[in-house]
């Protein structure tokens, strides 16, 4: 799957969850630059994204994405 | 109803887009009563709190709630806190897990010591249920415990008193003999739930270890679907009726083309079992106190002749209502609604046929239509839909079904009598009205739940609250129960007045529509005036506040001789003068 289509879809993702359409994220996106993306947001998230992309991740790549780009990495070796 | 609220809903959809569905409910126009939930978890519970949230605004709650912090479920329970003493919830619901246990028998533990442990572990429930009691008297909502996710004594687990399994499944037993003596008491079956939903899945380790979740992330909308039937159920959100179409949905074939012998029913065919095994589960429905109709197109004696199939479980005197004819079937159930003297929306719809659920689904957005698929699915589609869940069994619901068949014979028995005032005679009533006893306070504050059409000011009352009430000096109270030649039927009425020197203010006035235009209104005002006559009161004062639902009293007591004195908006005020009030009821007698 190409960078592009993956972050395409991660807005949308993030555009619903955190039910703001202005939203675009990028590699350097990190909680920090997102109202609201507190730890309990990010648990809806992390499900969200696995459900978009239909994957699952395990608990190393959950406790080691820092930023969206981590993100990306994982989805690109899973998808 | 929100469309992504329905069952089988998509969960994920659910979690994602619960802000904006938020939002669309409250911005719904819809009409809510408030409740104050307190959510007392043994893990993390902020995703259950907002999707539990949508589905309870969705039946018409609103809920507030008050959140303890991680794992201080106890602590708060048993000692308080100031922010949740001032919250004063009507409903706790105690979110602990297995993962909340304190402790197991270790292998080498005797009988003795098992069940001490067992003890300990339970009492330590038992004496936060009983502070939590004492302190708010709320109504009480606590899981069970879901099963173990490893065996380390495998089979044996479950029959050993060293294994978990053995452990939970007796802590659990003790839970519900505690439940069934405590009447506001209710366990959250996650025993079964998990099981049903998949314990593997359900109790992903990493949810527990990442965030301090008891379940996965994706179990938690259908868990706080399950939870939310509970609630909805106490304050009288069940549906109460189902709707049946007949010919491939209660039997297999078109009855009127293929006759009575060439439907599937019964044990010869594979297909007639599964169709039997509906019936069956219908049947049970209506021990339980669901009304059974039938909405079919059909000639009436092809439907009856199918509802008599000598293998059929359900019998055509199961129903109330009937409707088998050739008109539409949205204007068939709105008929079976006004003879039952219920809302639409207290009825489910079964129908095989996608086109007929949709005239109805148009027609009446409110009321249920489960999507029904296979045949061997529809139980499991009715069941999960949990439109029915028992809170309550009263002698009254087993009884229901009694109560509304006695109703259709006295609409019946009205045609024969060309004058309405001796029809009412010939009924044969006898009301007791008196103020409030003991043993009706529950009932008394369930009907104050549950009443919408006859409710002159909708105020919901909870059982401790009541029993309040019931105490005070300040208030004259009345109940009543009226019964006639084919039955009775309970407490149906209640007035509360609050004395302000020489004038009543009617603060509540309700009636179960079960009872309408029998006059049981005049009985109690002559019944309430007398009272209040008594205790020096000149002047009687009555209050109309408009919901959604209680337009049919907009108009009552000018209807009962009352003055109108203040008109605001749709709201108004009345009053009445008792010095020279004559009573009005003519037709029941009264006991007190």
């Amino acid at each position: 799957m190409d960078t592009n289509e993956i972050f395409e879809r991660l807005n949308e993702v993030f555009r619903d969850v955190f039910d703001d359409d202005t939203i675009t994220v990028t590699e350097d996106t990190t909680a920090a630059d997102v109202d609201d993306w507190d730890s309990l947001m990010h648990i809806t998230l992390i499900s969200a994204v696995e459900d978009e992309f239909d994957i699952k991740f395990n608990m190393k790549d959950v406790v080691s994405m820092k930023r969206v780009g981590d993100m990306v990495d994982i989805i690109q070796q899973e998808a | 109803m929100h469309e992504l609220l329905k069952y089988p809903f998509d969960s994920q959809m659910l979690l994602k887009k619960r802000r904006k569905i938020k939002k669309e409910l409250q911005e719904s126009g819809a009409a809510f009563i408030h409740k104050k939930i307190a959510i007392l978890g043994g893990s993390t519970t902020h995703d259950i709190k907002e999707i539990l949230e949508l589905f309870l605004l969705d039946a018409g709650i609103a809920g507030e709630f008050y959140e303890s912090e991680f794992g201080q479920y106890w602590q708060d329970a048993m000692f308080g806190s100031p922010e949740l003493d001032e919250f004063a919830p009507d409903i706790v619901f105690i979110h602990t897990s297995i993962r909340n246990i304190t402790a197991f028998p270790p292998v080498q533990s005797t009988q003795e010591e098992s069940d001490a442990l067992l003890d300990a572990e339970y009492n330590r429930f038992q004496v936060m249920w009983d502070k939590l009691k004492e302190r708010w008297d709320p109504i009480i909502i606590q899981n069970n415990f879901e099963m173990p996710y490893y065996r380390i004594l495998g089979n044996r687990d479950a029959y050993d008193h060293r294994g978990k399994t053995n452990f939970v499944t007796r802590l659990n037993q003790k839970f519900y003999e505690y439940a069934a003596v405590n009447t506001t008491f209710y366990i959250n079956d996650i025993q079964y739930f998990s099981a049903d939903y998949g314990l593997s899945k359900y109790a992903d380790p990493l949810y527990w270890h990442m965030y301090k979740y008891s379940m996965c992330l994706d179990a938690i909308p259908e868990f706080a679907f399950n939870l939310a039937a509970i609630i909805k159920s106490i304050y009288g959100k069940n549906k109460k009726a189902l709707a049946l179409d007949l010919d491939n949905t209660l039997w297999g074939g078109v009855v009127g083309d293929d006759g009575v012998e060439g439907i599937e029913i019964g044990h010869e065919t594979s297909m007639g079992q599964v169709y039997s095994e509906f019936q069956n589960y219908v049947k049970e429905l209506s021990q339980i106190g669901i009304t059974l109709n039938v909405n079919s197109k059909n000639e009436m004696e092809n439907a009856l002749a199918g509802l008599n199939h000598p293998e059929g479980t359900l019998r055509s005197d199961d129903f109330i209502v009937i409707k088998a004819n050739w008109n539409t079937k949205d204007r068939n159930l709105s008929e079976i609604a006004s003879e039952l003297n219920i809302a639409a929306d207290s009825i489910v719809f079964v129908d095989d046929n996608p086109a007929e659920r949709e005239i109805v689904r148009q027609s009446f957005p409110d009321v249920s239509v489960p999507q029904m698929c296979a045949p061997e699915s529809y139980i499991r589609t009715i069941d999960r839909s949990r439109f029915f869940e028992v809170t309550q069994l009263s002698a009254d619901d087993i009884k229901r079904n009694e109560m509304y068949r006695a109703n259709v014979l006295r609409a019946s028995e009205m045609q024969s009598y060309a004058d309405y005032d001796q029809y009412l005679h010939s009924l044969e009533m006898h009301a007791l009205i008196r103020d409030f006893e003991p043993v009706y306070i529950s009932r008394i504050a369930q009907l104050t739940n549950k009443s919408n059409q006859f409710n002159l000011t909708t105020w919901r009352i909870s059982n401790a609250e009541m029993e309040e009430i019931a105490k005070a000096d300040k208030y004259i109270r009345l109940f009543g129960k009226l019964s006639d030649k084919y039955g009775d039927n309970g407490v149906v009425t209640v007035i509360i007045g609050e004395k302000d020197g020489d004038t009543l203010h009617i603060r509540l006035w309700l009636m179960s529509c079960r009872v309408l235009k029998r006059n049981m209104e005049h009985a109690m005002l002559d019944a309430l005036v007398a009272q209040a006559q008594s205790e020096g009161i000149t002047q009687i004062i009555g209050y109309y506040y408009k919901t959604a639902k209680n337009n049919m009293v907009r108009d009552f007591y000018g209807a009962m001789g009352f003055d109108k004195v203040l008109e605001d908006g749709d709201d108004s005020v009345w009053s009445l003068q008792i010095a020279n009030y004559e009573n009005q009821n003519t037709v029941i007698e009264v006991e007190d």
